[in-house]
């Protein structure tokens, strides 16, 4: 059936999004899911003009084919010391970085935090799947204890590998932080509470609070070696515990 | 113009403020720490962007965001700190953005320690980043020089999108010398067609190095050549003395520069025939005169603090034509007058081999 008028539409790709947009990902990743999100909001605050965007290294490096916003790709790690150098020098500007947790809390953790400690006025989301997705499954800094990836293949140990970092604790830790909260995308209802997470993160940066950051717990069906129902089923059953879901940290205007 | 006392360090950031420089991003080394602490007092009275960054890694993505939305964004620093930011400078010049970096080199490797040095020209000109690129080096010998030499930092970074490296050392950092601090003698460079500004009215803009498609790499790279084949035919910037009659010519860089000159000025007085050829920009490197010069003279002599850097340079523009001696100290301590004088007339005379000995020079 032919729709003839816009407004006749129920449903349609956000503004923010690149036209006939394709996303490259494995079948039940999570990243497309997130970058709609962010696009959407980005619309409903009317924000696409306005928006530099830092897109980072690893699955979500090509952002730039994907959002129809202004984007500069940082070196690995660095992409909220690239938003900070953009946002300081365009205050008036609207400044994201989308980052995996590898890119963020491993590589990235010195510039991430200070960021956050500086209480730069940008939005991080930064999508945790508990592994080097792009490379191929590695453990990273958000593997949970006893998890088998490619680089821990009896699962991962203390006496090897340490602990994992808690990203949204660790951030709403820093006196910066305006918003801080973790949320998941394994159901219709928590992909709206992340929508709803994205808009806070955007609205502290808009008011001026300070930094806005959101977690948001991902799928790796491919290096999980799972489906993607059973990749959401393991984000419930194995993540939710180790990783609750939450805002850590939110300051309002009084 | 009036004349001014000014330290090095504090001239290259006032140039760089009277250059437009609107954001600095930088994380304290010695010794160019002076800089980071004028920028600290000066950009934010004006209202501008200043970081004291958590790491040079950090400063110089600041500077690398800054500088993808057509900020004139800078930093500075040292020796083992600029290897730091080797992996950014290299997006910098893949993204071919217009990024100034001040690099007042000290002794190394590693940490060495604070002593004047010419030790990274290898460094800067060559760079630790992956892949084919190029940098723009440009070679300071006096505060003055430091002055003129960062307003055309920014110009060039500017007019070819491409990363400029002032080279300075301890030396100039922390000289007093009196200089003229005119006005920023160069246009401004229109940035619309690239820099990101928001989407206002358009498709989404990007910067960004990444090429999966082996054509566009390659396409890429070949742009880059291209734009560094005109950089080298218009930009090759040196500085000739008494090479007309010359056997000998010194070639030297940077602070070098300044005991060299005295060295040929004394042997010029004892009726030596020698003469200096200095690089201001070491990269694009002076091959085409150093070629000619390598016709007519009989011998080089490359005086640099450091075990032979530029001395490559300068063998493979001479390309084997003539012998290319050096003179040379690890980094960290000077050569002084009466070395160079020493050695000019060790070469000058091995040079007459055959003649009367001692009618040359005493």
């Amino acid at each position: 059936m032919q729709v003839e008028k816009e407004k006749d539409l129920v449903f349609k790709a956000p503004k923010s999004l690149k036209e006939g947009v394709k996303f490259p990902f494995c079948p039940g990743c999570d990243h497309g899911v997130a970058i709609r999100l962010v696009a959407e909001v980005l619309d409903e605050f009317n924000l696409r003009e306005e928006t530099i965007a830092v897109s980072s290294i690893g699955c979500s490096v090509m952002l730039y084919d994907w959002l129809d916003v202004d984007i500069v790709e940082a070196p690995h790690g660095r992409a909220l010391a690239a938003a900070t150098g953009v946002k300081r020098t365009n205050k008036d500007k609207f400044v994201i970085t989308y980052q995996g947790d590898g890119d963020f809390a491993s590589i990235g953790l010195a510039e991430s935090m200070h960021a956050a400690l500086r209480g730069e006025r940008v939005t991080a989301i930064c999508i945790n799947n508990t592994t080097y997705g792009m490379t191929g499954g590695q453990g990273g800094p958000t593997t949970i204890m006893g998890q088998v990836t490619t680089t821990s293949p009896t699962g991962r140990n203390e006496e090897y590998y340490g602990y994992p970092i808690k990203i949204a604790e660790q951030i709403a830790l820093c006196d910066g932080t305006a918003y801080s909260a973790r949320t998941s995308l394994d159901s219709i209802a928590n992909i709206r509470k992340t929508k709803a997470a994205i808009k806070k993160a955007f609205e502290v940066q808009r008011q001026g609070l300070g930094f806005g950051f959101v977690e948001i717990l991902s799928t790796c069906p491919t290096n999980w070696r799972m489906t993607p129902k059973e990749s959401h089923e393991r984000v419930r059953n194995e993540l939710f515990e180790v990783y609750p879901l939450g805002v850590y940290k939110e300051v309002t205007k009084d | 113009m009036v004349k001014k006392l000014i330290k090095g360090n504090y001239a290259i950031a006032q140039a760089s403020i009277n250059a437009g420089c609107n954001g600095y991003f930088g994380y304290p080394v010695t010794p160019q720490s002076e800089i980071g602490e004028y920028m600290s007092k000066k950009m934010p009275e004006m209202g501008l962007a200043y970081i004291n960054a958590e790491s040079e890694i950090a400063a110089i993505n600041m500077v690398l965001g800054a500088c993808a939305t057509g900020a004139k964004a800078m930093t500075s620093s040292s020796s083992m700190a600029i290897a730091l930011m080797q992996e950014t400078l290299c997006y910098i010049a893949s993204d071919e953005l217009p990024v100034v970096l001040i690099s007042v080199m000290r002794a190394g490797p590693a940490l060495g320690y604070i002593y004047p040095s010419q030790g990274d020209y290898n460094q800067a000109t060559i760079g630790g980043g992956n892949g084919d690129y190029k940098i723009i080096v440009l070679a300071p010998s006096t505060v003055q020089e430091c002055i003129d030499l960062t307003y055309k930092s920014f110009y060039l970074s500017q007019k070819y999108r491409n990363p400029v490296i002032l080279l300075a050392d301890g030396l100039l950092g922390q000289m007093m010398e009196p200089v003229e601090l005119g006005e920023y003698p160069y246009p401004e460079v229109p940035n619309e067609d690239w820099a990101l500004t928001g989407a206002k009215g358009r498709a989404g803009r990007a910067i960004y190095s990444l090429e999966p498609v082996e054509d566009k790499l390659n396409e890429r790279v070949e742009k880059l050549f291209e734009k560094y084949k005109t950089i080298e035919e218009n930009e090759v910037e040196f500085e000739e003395y008494l090479t007309e009659d010359a056997e000998l010519i010194v070639s030297c860089f940077g602070s070098m520069t300044r005991n060299v000159k005295s060295a040929i000025n004394e042997c010029r007085d004892q009726g030596l025939k020698v003469g200096m050829l200095r690089p201001i920009s070491v990269y694009p490197f002076p091959t085409k005169i150093i070629s000619e010069l390598a016709s007519k003279v009989k011998k080089f002599l490359v005086v640099e603090m450091n075990m032979g850097q530029m001395l490559r340079d300068v063998k493979l523009a001479v390309n084997g034509k003539i012998p290319v001696e050096f003179l040379g100290k690890p980094t960290g301590q000077l050569i002084g007058v009466e070395e160079i004088i020493e050695e000019i007339k060790k070469q000058y005379d091995a040079q007459k081999d055959g003649q009367s000995e001692g009618a040359l020079c005493k």
